[in-house]
């Protein structure tokens, strides 16, 4: 699944908060969306995933404009993982994998979240109720729900926001393997440049509600002329000119 | 509609009542009240009144009903608003579910909800008070059909307004069936309305709801047409209110409310 996204913007009230955005998802890649808080990067993806009517511009699957494609077969496509959004905190972990799957018509359901618990080490509690578990479980039960559809494409707000280093660095990794065997392809919005520089292919840089760079991540370093995104990433904030 | 997908929905709600015990007393513990209290008014009345002398249990057939709309009506709200406060409103959104099938799984799990609350009421009745909604007989059946229908009908226009306003709204979930209730002429005939107020109301289904089940248990006959009238009634609002929630649907994708909600 290719997605465009055409002249892209999004105007709440006099605020414009995605403002003519243009870019590719390209099949299979992994891309990286960058910014500082408030940049645009979660109302892209709201307008992306169809839960936001964008003020004008185009959303694109495969060619065709998302309001033209049927809706519940685009979505059966893709998912979406946030630590902003949670799971029913009073169901069990398996609970929540069971109406997920269902509600997105998975095939071998039982098998499936068998194989996803034991990918994701969810085995030993998917008994307990959601909301009693700790940050990192939540985490690991929220991706297990994106995948439970295996999707096309894979939206992730942060996958790895307020983990730890170890249960950050299995989630990347799981991420990363999961991937390669899958080939899905995968929107990523995190303020951790490791994980970017680790995951994606190429980089959007928003700011303000608009790209200011774009390119992989070593090509966006050596423009700025910095040792690594971090920095590169703190220049473009910090800085009052936009750049493309 | 897809029933797999309805059912998957419904079985969100299902397991939330299932697995949390004080949830289930909630829901038995406030019908069971309400028969306790209008039990005993009821009673009082019948000894003390001579409209509704020697027709024991009028007033607590028409309590029970109407915990029947408002518990039908706030389940729906309910369900909504654990959607919101568990903050799983997007992941239910961006799931491949079309609006209809939401609205439907809402529709038949507030029935469920509802009848676990009102069961144990109504059979807490006969014994305690000698009064069983029974009574009413086949048309009992379709009387709960038109207060469901409206009772969904209110439900949705308060999760329209949640959707588009937010968990701000949830304030008038709580007030919505109270602010139609002296309107419904539950307790009382319509003759007691000034003539204004009349006319608005019987523009509602309440009034013909209500009129009829006290026709029927005082008057010991049926008028097929005033409850014709009441499910007509009740299916038109119901219409109403799923044009409403579906321009709220899209009004909160404009606003952008979906993604964010509950936050």
């Amino acid at each position: 699944m290719n997605i465009n996204v055409k002249n892209l913007r999004k105007k709440f009230n006099n605020f414009i908060a995605v403002n003519d955005i243009n870019f590719n998802l390209d099949k299979n890649k992994t891309l990286g969306l960058l910014g500082p808080n408030g940049c645009g990067k979660t109302t892209s993806i709201g307008m992306m995933l169809g839960l936001i009517t964008p003020t004008s511009g185009k959303v694109l699957i495969d060619n065709k404009d998302i309001n033209e494609v049927n809706r519940e077969d685009l979505l059966s496509r893709m998912n979406f993982a946030s630590p902003y959004i949670e799971l029913p905190k009073k169901l069990t972990v398996g609970q929540n994998l069971e109406v997920y799957g269902r509600l997105y018509g998975v095939k071998n359901l039982k098998d499936r979240i068998s194989e996803i618990s034991e990918d994701l080490d969810l085995n030993n509690f998917l008994d307990k109720k959601t909301g009693e578990l700790s940050s990192g479980q939540k985490n690991r039960v929220s991706l297990a729900k994106s995948l439970i559809n295996k999707p096309e494409v894979l939206f992730l707000d942060e996958p790895t926001a307020s983990l730890d280093p170890d249960i950050g660095d299995f989630v990347r990794n799981y991420i990363e393997t999961y991937k390669t065997k899958n080939n899905i392809t995968i929107l990523l919005a995190s303020h951790n440049m490791n994980e970017v520089e680790r995951l994606c292919d190429t980089v959007i840089m928003m700011k303000k509600g608009k790209i200011v760079d774009r390119g992989t991540c070593k090509d966006i370093v050596n423009r700025h002329g910095r040792d690594n995104l971090e920095d590169t990433f703190l220049k473009i904030a910090r800085s009052g000119n936009e750049m493309a | 509609m897809r029933w797999h997908k309805i059912y998957g929905l419904s079985l969100r709600h299902i397991y939330l009542i299932r697995n949390s015990f004080p949830r289930i007393l909630d829901l038995i513990y406030w019908p069971s009240v309400q028969v306790f209290l209008w039990g005993f008014i009821s009673e009082f009345f019948t000894i003390n009144s001579s409209y509704y002398n020697n027709t024991v249990g009028v007033i607590l057939t028409a309590a029970i009903l109407y915990d029947f709309l408002f518990r039908s009506s706030i389940s729906y709200n309910m369900m909504f608003l654990e959607e919101i406060w568990s903050r799983n409103f997007t992941n239910l959104f961006i799931a491949p579910i079309k609006i209809s099938e939401i609205i439907a799984a809402l529709t038949m799990t507030a029935i469920f909800r509802t009848l676990i609350g009102l069961v144990p009421a109504v059979l807490v009745a006969i014994p305690l008070f000698g009064v069983s909604i029974f009574k009413l007989g086949i048309p009992l059946i379709f009387l709960l059909i038109a207060l469901y229908i409206f009772g969904i009908t209110l439900g949705l226009l308060v999760t329209a307004g949640l959707l588009r306003f937010g968990p701000s709204f949830e304030n008038i979930a709580w007030a919505s069936l109270f602010f139609l209730a002296p309107l419904g002429c539950i307790y009382y005939p319509i003759e007691i309305l000034p003539n204004f107020l009349q006319i608005i109301a019987k523009a509602l289904p309440l009034v013909h709801i209500f009129e009829e089940m006290r026709n029927i248990l005082i008057n010991q006959t049926v008028n097929v047409i005033e409850i014709s009238r009441s499910i007509l009634i009740s299916i038109v609002y119901f219409v109403l209110g799923v044009i409403v929630f579906y321009t709220s649907y899209y009004g909160a994708k404009k606003k952008g409310t979906l993604i964010n909600i509950g936050e």
